[in-house]
């Protein structure tokens, strides 16, 4: 991975929050998922997005804690309508000059202190994921500890829910094409990416997923992962979602390190810590 | 208490249409005042108890009605009680009180039928700041809900139709002239006290019944004679509540159907519903319960702002409310979800656990669902002083626990004779021990307190599941079962209910914490590992349990087996042990 393939992943990281930011803003009573998510879609394809990892997602109110899902239709938009004190979760991946985000962005519309505090708490799932993988240690294990984790806390994994219960999946270059059709939300290079490493993966003993099942029992494989815990709390979930670059270098800095530390949620962090 | 009169309540007579009332005052009279009206065959003693305590914070007003008590009768009698008649004396006895400030209204039974008379005629409007119902609906809505059955009746309506039909059937007996009058000044006056005792579980003596029941008796027969006939026939169709309504229904009322009050939200906009499990005469029976709604209410009223948003918002708001709710192993797990359920009904939550800052934290974020109050206690269950302690401590701090949830356990897997003597003590002083001392300390605390609770206790499917693997823990499981079901039995008479909650695999740290017997440490973590991954592929939440326990609470059900295994292990129980034994002999591997 050289500098230049970094500098564009962030910068469509970047672009993503910024959507995120910029559709949050405009959040108003009465909107329902559906049309979040075009604002989401619209957005960002009005800065030159054409391809995408999976179509921008929305959740609003207990569906932030994916309550009562059952199958993987259940994640799409729906026609729930915003209200006052509602939580929010905005989760796009858009796929930029070929480099690749993912990103998920957690909001109420106006004060809601439980989603706050899930927010807050948010910040030691960072850290400890970064300080596991700089360890080396299996995918799998460090998902049991975030989840630990997360229930001493008070809150469930609702990670779990996403398709193989992934707390991270990984993202890569994808190749850029006139034509860039999705299917069941996902756009097929990326899928086709996914599927090649899934292939690749399973030979050599390694998964582009990150679950707690046994395929992830492997130390972290070098690469871009889109790490997305999620908690949830009686009908409130909150989560964010970013891409940790992990090396192969033997300095533990550099072996693994998030992408970009100037995002909403690192920056609430930091406030919060000053203030 | 008192005897007939009220403690230290200063007494006024009120002129108004020919007669005077009667009206006693307590507490100071420049706070909000709140007038308590009395029901049938009652007089303004049947409020003793809610009105000592309200008098702390208020300044209560209490009045016999026309005809009862030490206020005069009407003459004649027929025609003198009509309701329009009743909300002259009302607006007479709050003009003299509270000249200047709208009051408070409570009402009971009849007191409650007059009040929303007083709460929906519009020469109240701007007299009164907030109404509290308890078993009286206004005879305009009861006539329209009547209309509504009778015109259009499905099989549902009829039948509740025909259910409220059935409870009013001394309404009818109280229409035959004289015979009631005869009665009530004869045998049944004589008698009733006992009855109420006996049948409506009031406590005796107290000075309720006071000594003029037959004749407050004989005379509100015209309370009924002179409304109810022409109300229920043309029911007023304006009949709006102008002011905010607390509604409070006690789920054993003989008299009352608790259907009468499906649509109400229509008659009354801002609606605030409370139920209580208790028979009709809820201001004997629970007095601590209404004195803390009612002062709740009002105190919303007199200060508003931005209410609590999220208090009372989740399912069960109504019955849970303000109660106080004490949770043990409330860390972690079952224990913690249910904390958070309670918390979210808008209990106040004390979070017991040997782990104080898990305790803590399950009361932080308690406060943050919607506990009106939460605290976190670190005491280990199993230790009988510390629970002593901790009782004396809640109980001076927070007031008696009406809801307890014994819920702290351990897990212990091996065979019998791998098995030490060490582990058993260990298992047993948590799991059986730990609930014998909750539910003595804390139980004694609602007996004595003499007006209900519930006792919630956290058995397992393990027993009534014969295995190999789990001697030790089914057996401290199954004693919790038998203990409950005695306790239950012990308990009912006070209106203590008990419950058995029997959860099966539930995905809580449960496993990660078990000890293995007969294995060495390195075994024994890998089995905890395992076990644990069992349980996250099972993963069933243990706030669905919370959920089961709330629901066990509320239908006062008496063993709950959660998951779908533990219910099928419960029917096999019955019907087919034999299978269960042939099964409790096989040897999971893990």
């Amino acid at each position: 991975m050289t500098r230049d393939d970094l500098r564009g992943f962030r910068e469509v990281q970047r672009l993503a929050y910024a959507c995120a930011e910029a559709v949050a803003a405009q959040l108003k009573p009465g909107i329902t998922e559906r049309e979040a998510a075009r604002m989401q879609r619209e957005w960002l394809r009005d800065q030159g997005v054409r391809d995408w990892f999976h179509l921008p997602f929305a959740w609003f109110g207990d569906r932030t804690a994916f309550t009562n899902f059952k199958i993987p239709l259940q994640f799409f938009p729906t026609n729930r309508r915003l209200e006052p004190g509602m939580p929010f979760i905005l989760d796009a991946a858009p796929i930029y000059k070929g480099y690749t985000a993912d990103i998920g962005y957690s909001g109420s519309l106006g004060l809601n202190p439980v989603q706050d505090r899930l927010m807050s708490d948010l910040r030691v799932h960072r850290d400890l994921v970064l300080a596991q993988v700089r360890e080396r240690r299996p995918l799998r294990e460090i998902y049991e500890d975030v989840e630990r984790l997360m229930t001493r806390q008070g809150y469930a994994n609702r990670h779990r829910a996403y398709p193989f219960g992934v707390i991270a999946h990984k993202v890569d270059r994808v190749e850029e094409r006139r034509w860039s059709p999705t299917a069941f939300g996902f756009g097929t290079q990326a899928l086709k990416g996914l599927v090649g490493d899934a292939l690749h993966g399973h030979r050599e003993g390694w998964s582009p997923l990150w679950s707690p099942y046994k395929f992830s029992d492997h130390p972290p494989r070098p690469g871009l992962w889109a790490v997305e815990p999620h908690l949830g709390f009686r009908g409130t979930g909150a989560k964010f979602e970013e891409i940790l670059v992990v090396t192969d270098s033997r300095d533990p800095e550099e072996s693994a390190f998030w992408l970009d530390d100037d995002l909403p949620h690192v920056r609430r962090w930091a406030e919060e810590k000053a203030a | 208490m008192s005897g007939t009169t009220l403690a230290g309540a200063r007494e006024r007579r009120v002129r108004t249409g020919g007669i005077e009332l009667c009206v006693a005052e307590l507490g100071e009279a420049g706070r909000p005042t709140v007038v308590l009206v009395h029901g049938y065959p009652d007089s303004k003693e049947v409020w003793s108890e809610v009105a000592e305590r309200l008098a702390a914070h208020f300044h209560v007003v209490l009045y016999d009605v026309r005809g009862h008590g030490r206020s005069g009768a009407p003459v004649p009698l027929r025609g003198g009680f009509t309701l329009e008649k009743l909300t002259d004396d009302f607006l007479a006895v709050v003009d003299a009180v509270s000249p200047d400030r709208p009051v408070h209204l409570v009402g009971h039974d009849w007191g409650s039928v007059q009040g929303w008379e007083f709460a929906t005629v519009k020469r109240t409007e701007g007299r009164i700041a907030s109404f509290t119902s308890m078993s009286g609906p206004s005879l305009d809505h009861f006539g329209h809900w009547i209309k509504k059955r009778m015109t259009r009746p499905t099989p549902r309506r009829a039948a509740q139709l025909l259910g409220q039909g059935v409870k009013s059937w001394y309404v009818y007996m109280l229409h035959t002239p004289v015979l009631p009058e005869l009665a009530w000044r004869g045998p049944l006056g004589k008698r009733w006290p006992r009855m109420l005792e006996r049948v409506e579980k009031v406590p005796a003596g107290s000075g309720y019944p006071t000594a003029s029941l037959p004749s407050d008796a004989a005379h509100g027969a015209w309370l009924y004679r002179d409304n109810v006939r022409s109300r229920l026939r043309r029911p007023r169709t304006d009949a709006y509540a102008h002011v905010p309504v607390q509604l409070i229904t006690p789920t054993g009322d003989a008299f009352l159907s608790e259907r009468l009050y499906d649509e109400l939200e229509l008659w009354a906009p801002q609606l605030l519903r409370r139920t209580l499990p208790a028979k009709h005469w809820i201001p004997r029976t629970r007095p601590d319960q209404l004195a803390s709604w009612i002062g709740e209410f009002v105190t919303a009223q007199e200060e508003p702002g931005p209410a609590p948003e999220r208090s009372g918002a989740g399912k069960y708001a109504d019955r849970f409310g303000g109660q106080l709710v004490l949770v043990t192993g409330a860390a972690s797990g079952i224990g913690r979800a249910t904390a958070f359920a309670f918390a979210e009904a808008g209990a106040r939550v004390v979070a017991v656990d040997r782990d104080a800052e898990g305790a803590a934290r399950t009361a932080d974020m308690a406060r943050l669902l919607g506990a009106p109050a939460a605290w976190g206690e670190c005491v280990d269950v199993s230790d009988e002083q510390a629970m002593e302690k901790l009782a004396a401590r809640v109980a001076a701090e927070h007031g008696v626990v009406d809801v307890l949830v014994n819920n702290a356990g351990i897990g212990l897997s091996g065979s019998f004779l791998d098995t030490t003597t060490e582990d058993w003590k260990k298992v047993l002083d948590v799991n059986l021990w730990g609930v014998i001392h909750g539910c003595r300390v804390f139980g004694r605390q609602m007996a004595e307190r003499g007006q209900g609770g519930h006792i919630v206790n956290t058995a397992s499917a393990a027993a009534y599941l014969p295995s190999r693997t789990l001697p030790a823990y089914s057996t401290s499981k199954a004693a919790v079962l038998m203990l409950s079901e005695c306790l239950r039995a012990e308990l009912a008479p006070k209106s203590i209910g008990v419950s058995a909650i029997c959860p099966g695999i539930v995905n809580t740290n449960i496993t990660a914490t078990a000890r293995f017997a007969g294995v060495d440490e390195a075994e024994e973590k890998r089995r905890q590992q395992r076990s644990s991954r069992l349980y996250g592929l099972r993963n069933f939440p243990p706030e669905k349990v919370a959920d089961a326990i709330l629901e066990a609470v509320v239908r006062n059900e008496a063993v709950v087996p959660v998951t779908p295994e533990s219910k099928g292990a419960r029917w096999m129980s019955r019907f087919t042990p034999g299978v269960l034994r042939a099964l409790a002999r096989l040897e999971p591997r893990l």
